[in-house]
């Protein structure tokens, strides 16, 4: 595993991508820009292991949050979600 | 993902294992409930509270709590490890204007060893779902009925942490033990769906 790519208060945006087997990134967060709050360490990515790849790879997985009103058009509370690295890229300018 | 766990393909597979391992000898129904008991016994909501009553007199401990749970539980004799690799722990803590709730949307993720075997709404498709959507409804429904100007912080447990909510000490409680303060704590409150 490499250096972790985040820190806090970065900007980060989810993958959009479905995968045809077991991942870990919920649906309701999909394409969603969220701030990073802190890495949390390195754990085996479960979309390896689950797959029974012959060497999981393993990513810093990230306590992210994001804002009610991003995912549900309303709402004043927050939701933070642990997302591995790779489920992860960095929000571009243009987002909020 | 959202299927109850009994009927999944993993819970089947444990039962068949479980059988073979009887056939052949290996171990019995009756070492297998020893080891089950064993890790429920040390498994009970009284870890979590004795956690929350030691953060409520001990401002130190509280800190150290806040900032590496793992380390800190550790003084009370504590730990999220077991029979297998340990798992992060996070405490995150209420305040006058601010509650934490913890739910694991993608199925049950729930720290066993200082909460206990998780209730079985904690479980269900309902909670999982609107507890992220609308947080302040499902915990009035609790029971607990936030004023408008305490945010809500959702925690959605779906990695390899665990979270455990520390809630606000009550006030007028200030003649009590820690034992006595511990015995106030309920498992809802370290949930995140009561106040204590």
């Amino acid at each position: 595993m490499g250096e972790a790519r985040f820190v806090a208060g970065d900007k980060v945006r989810t993958h959009t991508v479905d995968p045809p087997h077991h991942t870990r990134l919920p649906r309701y967060i999909r394409g969603q820009v969220g701030e990073v709050v802190e890495p949390e360490g390195a754990w085996p990515l479960p979309d390896d292991r689950a797959r029974d790849l012959p060497e999981s790879r393993v990513e810093t997985v990230y306590a992210v949050r994001f804002a009610a009103r991003d995912l549900w058009g309303e709402g004043t509370h927050s939701v933070t979600v642990d997302l591995w690295e790779s489920y992860l890229e960095p929000a571009g300018e243009d987002d909020t | 993902m959202s299927e109850d766990h009994a009927s999944t393909a993993i819970a089947a597979r444990v039962r068949r294992l479980e059988e073979r391992l009887v056939d052949a000898g290996v171990v019995s129904d009756a070492e297998l409930d020893t080891i089950l008991n064993r890790f429920l016994a040390k498994a009970s909501p009284l870890n979590g509270a004795r956690i929350v009553a030691r953060a409520w007199v001990d401002e130190g401990f509280r800190e150290r709590l806040l900032d590496d749970a793992n380390s800190a539980i550790k003084e009370l004799g504590l730990s999220l490890g077991g029979d297998h690799a340990e798992l992060r722990l996070r405490v995150v803590a209420n305040t006058q204007t601010l509650h934490n709730v913890i739910v694991c949307t993608l199925c049950s993720c729930y720290p066993l060893q200082l909460l206990g075997p998780s209730p079985s709404w904690y479980k269900s498709l309902a909670y999982r779902s609107r507890v992220v959507r609308v947080p302040r409804d499902v915990l009035a429904e609790f029971g607990l009925h936030l004023p408008d100007d305490v945010e809500i912080a959702v925690w959605d447990s779906s990695a390899e942490s665990r979270y455990m909510v520390l809630p606000m000490r009550p006030p007028g409680t200030e003649d009590k033990s820690e034992d006595e303060l511990a015995g106030l704590v309920t498992r809802e409150g370290l949930i995140g769906t009561a106040a204590v």
